[in-house]
Protein backbone atom coordinates (compact mmCIF):
# COMPACT_ATOMS: atom_id res chain seq x y z
CA UNK A 1 0.00 0.00 0.00
CA UNK A 2 1.19 3.43 -0.86
CA UNK A 3 0.19 4.98 2.43
CA UNK A 4 2.16 2.40 4.44
CA UNK A 5 4.08 4.06 7.24
CA UNK A 6 3.15 7.49 5.99
CA UNK A 7 1.93 9.98 8.54
CA UNK A 8 -1.81 10.41 7.96
CA UNK A 9 -2.76 12.54 10.93
CA UNK A 10 -0.51 14.97 12.69
CA UNK A 11 -1.66 16.39 16.01
CA UNK A 12 0.41 19.18 17.55
CA UNK A 13 0.08 20.88 20.94
CA UNK A 14 -3.57 20.01 21.34
CA UNK A 15 -5.35 21.32 24.41
CA UNK A 16 -9.01 20.68 25.10
CA UNK A 17 -11.25 22.20 27.75
CA UNK A 18 -14.63 21.24 29.18
CA UNK A 19 -15.54 24.63 30.62
CA UNK A 20 -12.49 25.48 32.69
CA UNK A 21 -11.36 21.90 33.07
CA UNK A 22 -8.40 21.10 30.82
CA UNK A 23 -9.05 17.53 29.69
CA UNK A 24 -6.26 17.24 27.12
CA UNK A 25 -2.88 18.76 27.93
CA UNK A 26 -0.52 19.72 25.15
CA UNK A 27 -0.78 16.50 23.18
CA UNK A 28 1.31 15.92 20.07
CA UNK A 29 1.04 12.65 18.23
CA UNK A 30 1.13 11.17 14.73
CA UNK A 31 -1.05 8.49 13.21
CA UNK A 32 0.45 6.30 10.51
CA UNK A 33 -1.33 4.95 7.46
CA UNK A 34 -2.43 1.29 7.60
CA UNK A 35 -1.43 1.03 11.22
CA UNK A 36 -3.49 0.57 14.36
CA UNK A 37 -2.78 3.06 17.13
CA UNK A 38 -4.14 2.08 20.53
CA UNK A 39 -4.91 4.50 23.36
CA UNK A 40 -4.67 3.10 26.87
CA UNK A 41 -4.86 4.67 30.31
CA UNK A 42 -7.14 4.84 33.33
CA UNK A 43 -10.77 6.00 33.01
CA UNK A 44 -11.15 9.71 32.54
CA UNK A 45 -7.61 10.24 31.26
CA UNK A 46 -8.84 11.83 28.04
CA UNK A 47 -8.41 8.95 25.54
CA UNK A 48 -11.95 9.13 24.18
CA UNK A 49 -11.99 12.91 24.30
CA UNK A 50 -8.83 12.95 22.21
CA UNK A 51 -10.00 10.62 19.45
CA UNK A 52 -13.37 12.38 19.34
CA UNK A 53 -11.44 15.48 18.30
CA UNK A 54 -10.36 13.69 15.14
CA UNK A 55 -13.90 13.60 13.73
CA UNK A 56 -15.15 16.68 15.52
CA UNK A 57 -17.62 14.79 17.70
CA UNK A 58 -16.77 17.09 20.60
CA UNK A 59 -18.46 19.88 18.67
CA UNK A 60 -21.73 18.35 19.85
CA UNK A 61 -20.81 18.99 23.49
CA UNK A 62 -21.56 22.51 24.64
CA UNK A 63 -19.12 24.72 26.53
CA UNK A 64 -15.94 23.15 25.16
CA UNK A 65 -12.85 24.74 23.65
CA UNK A 66 -9.89 23.40 21.73
CA UNK A 67 -6.42 24.73 20.94
CA UNK A 68 -3.58 23.44 18.75
CA UNK A 69 -3.73 21.79 15.35
CA UNK A 70 -4.60 18.38 13.91
CA UNK A 71 -3.70 17.96 10.27
CA UNK A 72 -5.34 15.32 8.10
CA UNK A 73 -3.92 15.27 4.58
CA UNK A 74 -2.71 18.84 4.89
CA UNK A 75 -5.99 20.21 6.25
CA UNK A 76 -6.36 21.41 9.83
CA UNK A 77 -9.32 19.57 11.35
CA UNK A 78 -9.47 22.03 14.24
CA UNK A 79 -9.71 25.07 12.00
CA UNK A 80 -13.25 26.43 12.22
CA UNK A 81 -13.35 26.97 8.46
CA UNK A 82 -12.77 23.32 7.66
CA UNK A 83 -15.87 21.53 6.40
CA UNK A 84 -17.08 19.38 9.31
CA UNK A 85 -19.13 17.09 7.10
CA UNK A 86 -16.13 16.36 4.87
CA UNK A 87 -13.98 15.51 7.90
CA UNK A 88 -16.62 13.20 9.35
CA UNK A 89 -16.98 11.36 6.05
CA UNK A 90 -13.22 10.84 5.90
CA UNK A 91 -12.94 9.89 9.58
CA UNK A 92 -15.49 7.27 10.59
CA UNK A 93 -16.29 6.24 14.14
CA UNK A 94 -17.47 3.14 15.96
CA UNK A 95 -18.82 3.86 19.43
CA UNK A 96 -18.53 2.21 22.80
CA UNK A 97 -22.11 0.99 22.88
CA UNK A 98 -23.41 -0.43 19.61
CA UNK A 99 -25.76 2.26 18.31
CA UNK A 100 -27.59 1.05 15.22
CA UNK A 101 -30.60 3.18 14.26
CA UNK A 102 -34.04 1.71 15.02
CA UNK A 103 -34.34 0.88 11.33
CA UNK A 104 -33.72 -2.28 9.33
CA UNK A 105 -30.24 -3.72 8.83
CA UNK A 106 -30.34 -2.54 5.21
CA UNK A 107 -31.56 0.96 6.05
CA UNK A 108 -28.85 1.34 8.68
CA UNK A 109 -26.14 0.97 6.08
CA UNK A 110 -27.98 2.74 3.28
CA UNK A 111 -28.45 5.79 5.52
CA UNK A 112 -24.88 7.02 5.10
CA UNK A 113 -25.17 6.74 1.32
CA UNK A 114 -28.54 8.46 1.18
CA UNK A 115 -27.43 11.47 3.19
CA UNK A 116 -24.50 11.74 0.80
CA UNK A 117 -26.97 12.09 -2.04
CA UNK A 118 -26.67 8.59 -3.51
CA UNK A 119 -29.94 7.82 -5.32
CA UNK A 120 -28.97 4.85 -7.45
CA UNK A 121 -30.80 1.90 -5.83
CA UNK A 122 -28.51 -0.64 -7.44
CA UNK A 123 -25.40 1.09 -6.17
CA UNK A 124 -26.89 1.30 -2.68
CA UNK A 125 -27.81 -2.39 -2.63
CA UNK A 126 -24.34 -3.29 -3.85
CA UNK A 127 -22.58 -1.11 -1.26
CA UNK A 128 -24.75 -2.52 1.55
CA UNK A 129 -23.73 -6.03 0.60
CA UNK A 130 -20.04 -5.14 0.22
CA UNK A 131 -19.95 -3.35 3.54
CA UNK A 132 -21.56 -6.29 5.31
CA UNK A 133 -18.99 -8.61 3.74
CA UNK A 134 -16.16 -6.35 4.86
CA UNK A 135 -17.56 -6.27 8.38
CA UNK A 136 -17.77 -10.09 8.38
CA UNK A 137 -21.50 -9.93 9.01
CA UNK A 138 -22.99 -10.86 5.64
CA UNK A 139 -23.43 -14.57 6.31
CA UNK A 140 -25.25 -13.94 9.56
CA UNK A 141 -27.67 -11.29 8.31
CA UNK A 142 -28.14 -11.95 4.61
CA UNK A 143 -31.62 -13.35 5.28
CA UNK A 144 -32.46 -10.67 7.82
CA UNK A 145 -31.64 -7.52 5.87
CA UNK A 146 -35.13 -6.17 6.46
CA UNK A 147 -35.35 -7.01 10.15
CA UNK A 148 -35.00 -4.27 12.75
CA UNK A 149 -31.31 -3.94 13.53
CA UNK A 150 -32.03 -3.79 17.26
CA UNK A 151 -33.01 -7.46 17.13
CA UNK A 152 -29.43 -8.47 16.32
CA UNK A 153 -27.11 -9.58 19.13
CA UNK A 154 -24.78 -7.02 20.68
CA UNK A 155 -21.78 -8.30 18.74
CA UNK A 156 -23.71 -8.32 15.47
CA UNK A 157 -24.97 -4.80 16.17
CA UNK A 158 -21.41 -3.60 16.65
CA UNK A 159 -20.29 -5.19 13.38
CA UNK A 160 -23.31 -3.60 11.72
CA UNK A 161 -22.08 -0.26 13.03
CA UNK A 162 -18.69 -1.02 11.53
CA UNK A 163 -20.35 -1.90 8.20
CA UNK A 164 -22.36 1.33 8.38
CA UNK A 165 -19.15 3.25 8.89
CA UNK A 166 -17.36 1.44 6.02
CA UNK A 167 -20.20 2.16 3.59
CA UNK A 168 -19.37 5.85 3.38
CA UNK A 169 -15.77 4.95 2.45
CA UNK A 170 -13.80 6.63 5.22
CA UNK A 171 -10.00 6.68 5.27
CA UNK A 172 -9.57 6.69 9.02
CA UNK A 173 -11.67 4.69 11.49
CA UNK A 174 -11.87 5.55 15.17
CA UNK A 175 -12.91 2.81 17.58
CA UNK A 176 -14.00 4.10 20.98
CA UNK A 177 -13.85 1.03 23.25
CA UNK A 178 -15.71 -1.02 20.64
CA UNK A 179 -15.79 -4.18 22.76
CA UNK A 180 -16.68 -2.63 26.11
CA UNK A 181 -20.16 -4.15 26.10
CA UNK A 182 -19.42 -7.38 24.22
CA UNK A 183 -18.76 -10.98 25.24
CA UNK A 184 -15.34 -12.60 24.58
CA UNK A 185 -16.38 -14.34 21.34
CA UNK A 186 -17.82 -11.15 19.84
CA UNK A 187 -14.74 -9.29 21.06
CA UNK A 188 -12.53 -11.77 19.28
CA UNK A 189 -14.45 -11.26 16.03
CA UNK A 190 -14.12 -7.49 16.25
CA UNK A 191 -10.39 -7.79 16.89
CA UNK A 192 -9.91 -10.03 13.86
CA UNK A 193 -11.88 -7.53 11.86
CA UNK A 194 -9.68 -4.64 12.98
CA UNK A 195 -6.57 -6.52 11.87
CA UNK A 196 -8.21 -7.14 8.52
CA UNK A 197 -9.38 -3.53 8.15
CA UNK A 198 -5.96 -2.00 8.76
CA UNK A 199 -4.89 -3.25 5.32
CA UNK A 200 -7.15 -0.55 3.92
CA UNK A 201 -7.65 2.01 6.65
CA UNK A 202 -5.80 4.00 9.27
CA UNK A 203 -7.15 2.99 12.66
CA UNK A 204 -7.21 4.41 16.17
CA UNK A 205 -8.68 2.43 19.04
CA UNK A 206 -9.38 3.36 22.64
CA UNK A 207 -9.41 0.36 24.93
CA UNK A 208 -9.42 -0.52 28.61
CA UNK A 209 -8.28 -4.01 27.80
CA UNK A 210 -4.50 -4.02 27.67
CA UNK A 211 -4.32 -7.46 26.09
CA UNK A 212 -6.53 -6.10 23.35
CA UNK A 213 -4.16 -3.20 22.75
CA UNK A 214 -1.26 -5.67 22.62
CA UNK A 215 -3.11 -7.95 20.20
CA UNK A 216 -4.40 -5.46 17.66
CA UNK A 217 -2.19 -2.39 17.67
CA UNK A 218 1.10 -1.43 16.06
CA UNK A 219 1.55 1.67 18.16
CA UNK A 220 0.37 2.41 21.65
CA UNK A 221 -0.21 5.75 23.34
CA UNK A 222 -0.42 5.75 27.13
CA UNK A 223 -2.35 8.67 28.58
CA UNK A 224 -2.67 9.79 32.17
CA UNK A 225 -4.66 12.78 33.49
CA UNK A 226 -4.98 14.32 30.04
CA UNK A 227 -1.31 13.98 29.16
CA UNK A 228 0.42 11.73 26.69
CA UNK A 229 2.94 9.94 28.90
CA UNK A 230 4.43 7.60 26.36
CA UNK A 231 3.98 6.74 22.70
CA UNK A 232 5.80 4.08 20.73
CA UNK A 233 5.79 0.62 19.17
CA UNK A 234 3.28 -1.56 20.96
CA UNK A 235 5.88 -4.31 21.44
CA UNK A 236 8.25 -1.94 23.17
CA UNK A 237 5.65 -0.24 25.33
CA UNK A 238 4.43 -3.57 26.66
CA UNK A 239 7.88 -5.10 27.20
CA UNK A 240 10.26 -2.27 27.96
CA UNK A 241 8.31 0.93 28.73
CA UNK A 242 10.51 3.98 29.11
CA UNK A 243 8.32 5.77 31.65
CA UNK A 244 7.80 4.61 35.21
CA UNK A 245 4.08 5.59 35.07
CA UNK A 246 3.53 3.37 32.03
CA UNK A 247 5.17 0.44 33.75
CA UNK A 248 3.08 0.94 36.86
CA UNK A 249 -0.13 1.09 34.84
CA UNK A 250 0.71 -1.97 32.77
CA UNK A 251 1.55 -3.96 35.89
CA UNK A 252 -1.77 -3.02 37.45
CA UNK A 253 -0.45 -0.75 40.20
CA UNK A 254 -3.24 1.74 39.41
CA UNK A 255 -5.98 2.07 36.88
CA UNK B 1 -40.54 -9.32 60.95
CA UNK B 2 -42.78 -6.31 60.57
CA UNK B 3 -43.70 -4.44 63.69
CA UNK B 4 -47.37 -3.61 64.16
CA UNK B 5 -46.72 -0.02 63.26
CA UNK B 6 -45.07 -0.96 59.97
CA UNK B 7 -47.91 -3.31 59.20
CA UNK B 8 -50.48 -0.59 59.87
CA UNK B 9 -48.63 1.84 57.61
CA UNK B 10 -48.44 -0.78 54.90
CA UNK B 11 -52.20 -1.41 55.05
CA UNK B 12 -52.93 2.30 55.03
CA UNK B 13 -50.88 2.91 51.91
CA UNK B 14 -52.32 -0.13 50.19
CA UNK B 15 -55.77 1.33 50.76
CA UNK B 16 -54.64 4.68 49.38
CA UNK B 17 -53.10 3.06 46.33
CA UNK B 18 -56.18 1.06 45.48
CA UNK B 19 -58.59 3.91 46.23
CA UNK B 20 -58.40 5.23 42.68
CA UNK B 21 -59.35 1.81 41.42
CA UNK B 22 -62.49 1.85 43.59
CA UNK B 23 -63.33 5.35 42.38
CA UNK B 24 -62.92 4.27 38.76
CA UNK B 25 -65.06 1.19 39.34
CA UNK B 26 -67.68 3.35 41.09
CA UNK B 27 -67.83 5.87 38.26
CA UNK B 28 -68.11 3.18 35.61
CA UNK B 29 -70.84 1.48 37.65
CA UNK B 30 -72.88 4.69 37.97
CA UNK B 31 -72.44 5.51 34.28
CA UNK B 32 -73.77 2.10 33.27
CA UNK B 33 -76.50 2.01 35.90
CA UNK B 34 -77.90 5.40 34.91
CA UNK B 35 -77.62 4.97 31.16
CA UNK B 36 -78.76 1.36 30.68
CA UNK B 37 -82.48 2.04 31.34
CA UNK B 38 -82.41 4.08 28.14
CA UNK B 39 -82.35 0.85 26.11
CA UNK B 40 -85.96 0.13 27.03
CA UNK B 41 -87.02 3.79 26.86
CA UNK B 42 -85.70 4.91 23.49
CA UNK B 43 -85.44 3.13 20.14
CA UNK B 44 -81.85 2.61 19.05
CA UNK B 45 -82.62 4.32 15.73
CA UNK B 46 -83.97 7.29 17.64
CA UNK B 47 -80.87 7.44 19.87
CA UNK B 48 -78.52 7.44 16.88
CA UNK B 49 -80.74 9.83 14.95
CA UNK B 50 -80.15 13.37 13.80
CA UNK B 51 -82.69 15.15 16.02
CA UNK B 52 -81.85 16.17 19.58
CA UNK B 53 -85.02 17.69 21.06
CA UNK B 54 -85.10 16.18 24.54
CA UNK B 55 -87.71 18.58 25.92
CA UNK B 56 -90.15 18.51 23.01
CA UNK B 57 -93.32 16.51 22.90
CA UNK B 58 -92.68 13.85 21.60
CA UNK B 59 -89.02 14.08 22.59
CA UNK B 60 -86.21 13.20 20.20
CA UNK B 61 -82.97 11.79 21.54
CA UNK B 62 -80.76 11.58 18.47
CA UNK B 63 -77.19 12.15 19.64
CA UNK B 64 -75.57 12.42 16.19
CA UNK B 65 -75.62 16.25 16.22
CA UNK B 66 -73.76 16.16 19.54
CA UNK B 67 -71.25 13.55 18.35
CA UNK B 68 -70.65 15.52 15.16
CA UNK B 69 -70.32 18.68 17.20
CA UNK B 70 -67.52 17.04 19.16
CA UNK B 71 -65.93 15.72 15.96
CA UNK B 72 -65.91 19.11 14.25
CA UNK B 73 -64.44 20.84 17.26
CA UNK B 74 -61.79 18.15 17.59
CA UNK B 75 -60.89 18.34 13.91
CA UNK B 76 -60.64 22.12 14.06
CA UNK B 77 -58.54 21.99 17.22
CA UNK B 78 -56.15 19.47 15.66
CA UNK B 79 -55.41 21.91 12.84
CA UNK B 80 -54.18 24.31 15.51
CA UNK B 81 -52.51 22.11 18.11
CA UNK B 82 -50.69 19.64 15.86
CA UNK B 83 -48.59 22.09 13.84
CA UNK B 84 -48.09 24.52 16.72
CA UNK B 85 -47.49 21.86 19.36
CA UNK B 86 -45.09 19.74 17.31
CA UNK B 87 -43.41 22.84 15.90
CA UNK B 88 -42.84 24.14 19.42
CA UNK B 89 -41.44 20.76 20.48
CA UNK B 90 -39.02 20.65 17.56
CA UNK B 91 -37.87 24.18 18.22
CA UNK B 92 -37.31 23.58 21.92
CA UNK B 93 -35.54 20.29 21.24
CA UNK B 94 -33.25 21.29 18.42
CA UNK B 95 -32.95 25.04 17.94
CA UNK B 96 -33.60 26.78 21.23
CA UNK B 97 -30.57 28.06 23.12
CA UNK B 98 -30.37 26.97 26.78
CA UNK B 99 -31.66 30.44 27.71
CA UNK B 100 -34.66 30.18 25.39
CA UNK B 101 -35.41 26.71 26.73
CA UNK B 102 -35.48 28.11 30.24
CA UNK B 103 -38.17 30.56 29.17
CA UNK B 104 -40.15 28.44 26.72
CA UNK B 105 -40.64 25.31 28.80
CA UNK B 106 -42.21 27.05 31.83
CA UNK B 107 -44.31 29.24 29.52
CA UNK B 108 -45.74 26.12 27.90
CA UNK B 109 -46.44 24.65 31.33
CA UNK B 110 -48.23 27.82 32.42
CA UNK B 111 -50.35 27.80 29.26
CA UNK B 112 -51.33 24.26 30.24
CA UNK B 113 -52.24 25.33 33.76
CA UNK B 114 -54.67 28.12 32.85
CA UNK B 115 -58.20 27.18 34.03
CA UNK B 116 -60.49 26.29 31.15
CA UNK B 117 -63.00 28.96 32.13
CA UNK B 118 -60.32 31.57 31.42
CA UNK B 119 -59.89 30.10 27.96
CA UNK B 120 -63.66 30.38 27.66
CA UNK B 121 -63.57 34.11 28.48
CA UNK B 122 -60.75 34.59 26.05
CA UNK B 123 -62.73 32.75 23.36
CA UNK B 124 -65.98 34.69 23.98
CA UNK B 125 -64.47 38.15 24.26
CA UNK B 126 -61.62 38.03 21.75
CA UNK B 127 -61.72 35.09 19.39
CA UNK B 128 -65.48 35.01 18.74
CA UNK B 129 -65.85 38.70 17.77
CA UNK B 130 -62.71 38.41 15.68
CA UNK B 131 -64.04 35.39 13.80
CA UNK B 132 -67.46 37.02 13.42
CA UNK B 133 -65.99 40.17 11.85
CA UNK B 134 -63.44 38.37 9.77
CA UNK B 135 -65.93 36.06 8.07
CA UNK B 136 -68.96 38.30 8.41
CA UNK B 137 -71.16 35.64 10.01
CA UNK B 138 -74.19 36.05 12.31
CA UNK B 139 -72.40 34.79 15.41
CA UNK B 140 -68.78 34.23 16.34
CA UNK B 141 -69.77 31.45 18.71
CA UNK B 142 -69.33 28.55 16.30
CA UNK B 143 -67.35 25.40 15.54
CA UNK B 144 -64.43 27.40 14.20
CA UNK B 145 -64.05 29.50 17.35
CA UNK B 146 -64.40 26.44 19.58
CA UNK B 147 -61.79 24.62 17.48
CA UNK B 148 -59.35 27.53 17.65
CA UNK B 149 -59.66 27.97 21.41
CA UNK B 150 -59.49 24.25 22.19
CA UNK B 151 -56.57 23.92 19.82
CA UNK B 152 -54.67 26.56 21.77
CA UNK B 153 -55.59 24.77 25.00
CA UNK B 154 -54.17 21.49 23.69
CA UNK B 155 -50.84 22.98 22.53
CA UNK B 156 -49.13 22.43 25.91
CA UNK B 157 -50.12 18.74 25.97
CA UNK B 158 -48.88 18.13 22.45
CA UNK B 159 -45.78 20.29 22.79
CA UNK B 160 -44.49 18.99 26.10
CA UNK B 161 -45.21 15.31 25.39
CA UNK B 162 -43.68 15.59 21.90
CA UNK B 163 -40.64 17.27 23.36
CA UNK B 164 -40.34 14.43 25.87
CA UNK B 165 -40.56 11.92 23.02
CA UNK B 166 -37.79 13.69 21.13
CA UNK B 167 -35.59 13.90 24.22
CA UNK B 168 -36.05 10.19 24.89
CA UNK B 169 -34.36 9.37 21.59
CA UNK B 170 -30.93 8.18 22.75
CA UNK B 171 -28.14 10.63 22.08
CA UNK B 172 -26.18 7.76 20.56
CA UNK B 173 -28.44 7.85 17.47
CA UNK B 174 -27.62 11.48 17.01
CA UNK B 175 -23.91 10.81 17.39
CA UNK B 176 -24.04 7.92 14.93
CA UNK B 177 -25.78 10.11 12.37
CA UNK B 178 -23.39 13.03 12.74
CA UNK B 179 -20.40 10.68 12.62
CA UNK B 180 -21.54 9.52 9.18
CA UNK B 181 -21.42 13.08 7.93
CA UNK B 182 -25.10 13.92 8.26
CA UNK B 183 -26.03 17.52 8.95
CA UNK B 184 -28.43 18.74 11.59
CA UNK B 185 -31.48 18.72 9.31
CA UNK B 186 -30.83 15.22 7.98
CA UNK B 187 -30.27 13.93 11.49
CA UNK B 188 -33.50 15.51 12.70
CA UNK B 189 -35.73 14.40 9.83
CA UNK B 190 -34.28 10.97 9.08
CA UNK B 191 -33.22 9.72 12.51
CA UNK B 192 -34.68 11.67 15.42
CA UNK B 193 -38.23 12.29 14.18
CA UNK B 194 -38.80 8.74 12.87
CA UNK B 195 -37.46 7.36 16.16
CA UNK B 196 -39.79 9.66 18.11
CA UNK B 197 -42.76 9.27 15.76
CA UNK B 198 -44.80 7.01 17.98
CA UNK B 199 -44.15 9.22 20.98
CA UNK B 200 -45.30 12.21 18.98
CA UNK B 201 -48.47 10.43 17.87
CA UNK B 202 -49.13 9.56 21.50
CA UNK B 203 -48.96 13.24 22.35
CA UNK B 204 -51.50 14.05 19.64
CA UNK B 205 -53.87 11.33 20.85
CA UNK B 206 -53.66 12.58 24.43
CA UNK B 207 -54.23 16.11 23.12
CA UNK B 208 -57.36 14.84 21.34
CA UNK B 209 -58.47 13.14 24.52
CA UNK B 210 -58.23 16.47 26.31
CA UNK B 211 -60.14 18.28 23.54
CA UNK B 212 -62.97 15.73 23.41
CA UNK B 213 -63.44 15.81 27.18
CA UNK B 214 -63.17 19.59 27.57
CA UNK B 215 -66.43 21.05 28.81
CA UNK B 216 -66.36 24.57 30.20
CA UNK B 217 -64.68 26.20 27.25
CA UNK B 218 -66.85 24.59 24.58
CA UNK B 219 -69.93 25.41 26.60
CA UNK B 220 -68.93 29.06 26.43
CA UNK B 221 -67.75 29.39 22.84
CA UNK B 222 -69.39 26.76 20.68
CA UNK B 223 -72.79 28.45 20.37
CA UNK B 224 -74.82 25.64 21.85
CA UNK B 225 -77.19 24.71 19.05
CA UNK B 226 -77.79 21.00 18.76
CA UNK B 227 -78.13 20.70 15.00
CA UNK B 228 -76.07 18.74 12.54
CA UNK B 229 -73.17 21.09 11.69
CA UNK B 230 -72.81 21.84 7.99
CA UNK B 231 -69.85 24.18 8.16
CA UNK B 232 -67.28 25.49 10.61
CA UNK B 233 -69.35 28.67 10.88
CA UNK B 234 -72.35 26.86 12.41
CA UNK B 235 -72.98 27.04 16.13
CA UNK B 236 -72.71 23.57 17.60
CA UNK B 237 -73.34 21.65 20.80
CA UNK B 238 -70.66 19.02 21.49
CA UNK B 239 -71.40 16.10 23.83
CA UNK B 240 -69.77 17.63 26.88
CA UNK B 241 -71.65 20.91 26.66
CA UNK B 242 -74.94 19.08 26.15
CA UNK B 243 -74.43 17.25 29.42
CA UNK B 244 -73.29 20.37 31.29
CA UNK B 245 -76.07 22.56 29.95
CA UNK B 246 -78.96 20.12 30.30
CA UNK B 247 -78.21 18.05 33.37
CA UNK B 248 -79.58 20.74 35.67
CA UNK B 249 -82.98 20.81 34.01
CA UNK B 250 -83.41 17.09 33.38
CA UNK B 251 -85.57 15.42 36.01
CA UNK B 252 -83.74 12.69 37.91
CA UNK B 253 -84.69 9.30 36.49
CA UNK B 254 -86.29 10.75 33.38
CA UNK B 255 -85.51 9.57 29.85
CA UNK B 256 -83.59 12.79 29.23
CA UNK B 257 -81.52 12.13 32.39
CA UNK B 258 -80.69 8.61 31.24
CA UNK B 259 -79.80 9.87 27.75
CA UNK B 260 -77.33 12.38 29.18
CA UNK B 261 -75.69 9.59 31.18
CA UNK B 262 -75.47 7.53 28.00
CA UNK B 263 -73.65 10.43 26.34
CA UNK B 264 -71.30 10.49 29.31
CA UNK B 265 -70.70 6.78 28.89
CA UNK B 266 -69.87 7.25 25.22
CA UNK B 267 -67.46 10.07 26.09
CA UNK B 268 -65.84 7.87 28.69
CA UNK B 269 -65.41 5.07 26.16
CA UNK B 270 -63.91 7.45 23.58
CA UNK B 271 -61.31 8.81 25.97
CA UNK B 272 -60.66 5.29 27.25
CA UNK B 273 -59.87 4.18 23.70
CA UNK B 274 -57.64 7.21 23.14
CA UNK B 275 -55.71 6.61 26.33
CA UNK B 276 -55.35 2.90 25.67
CA UNK B 277 -54.10 3.62 22.14
CA UNK B 278 -51.61 6.13 23.49
CA UNK B 279 -50.39 3.60 26.06
CA UNK B 280 -49.99 0.83 23.49
CA UNK B 281 -48.17 3.06 21.02
CA UNK B 282 -45.77 4.44 23.59
CA UNK B 283 -45.04 0.95 24.86
CA UNK B 284 -44.18 -0.18 21.33
CA UNK B 285 -42.05 2.91 20.99
CA UNK B 286 -39.97 2.07 24.05
CA UNK B 287 -39.45 -1.45 22.74
CA UNK B 288 -38.49 -0.08 19.33
CA UNK B 289 -35.85 2.16 20.84
CA UNK B 290 -34.51 -0.72 22.91
CA UNK B 291 -35.43 1.00 26.18
CA UNK B 292 -37.45 -1.91 27.49
CA UNK B 293 -34.76 -4.55 27.35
Amino acid sequence: MSTENKIRIEAANVNFYYGNNRAIKNMSLNFYGNKVTAFIGPSGCGKSTFIRLLNKMNDLVSDTRVEGSIYLDGEDILNKKTDVVKIRRKVGMVFQKPNPFPKTVFQNIAYGLEINGEKNKKKITQTVEESLHKAALWNEVKDRLHDNALRLSGGQQQRLCIARCLAVEPEVILFDEPCASLDPISTNKIEELILELKKQYTIAIVTHNMQQAARVSDYTAFMYLGELIEFGDTDKIFTVPREKKTEEYLSGKFG
Amino acid sequence: MYSNKERAIKILFTVFAFASMFFLAGIVFVLFKESLPLISEVELSNFFGKQWYPTYEPAEFGILPLIFGSLWVTAGALFVCVPLGIGTALYVYELASPGQKQVLKPVIEILGGIPSIVYGFFGMLIVAPFVQNLFDIPTGLCALTAGLVLGIMAIPTVASLSEDALSFVPNSFKEASYALGANRWQTLTKVIIPAAASGISTSVILGMSRIVGETMTVLMVSGGSAIMPKSFFDPIRPMTSAIAAEMGEAAVGSVHYHALFAIGLILFLITLIFNAAAEIISKKYRVKLGLDR
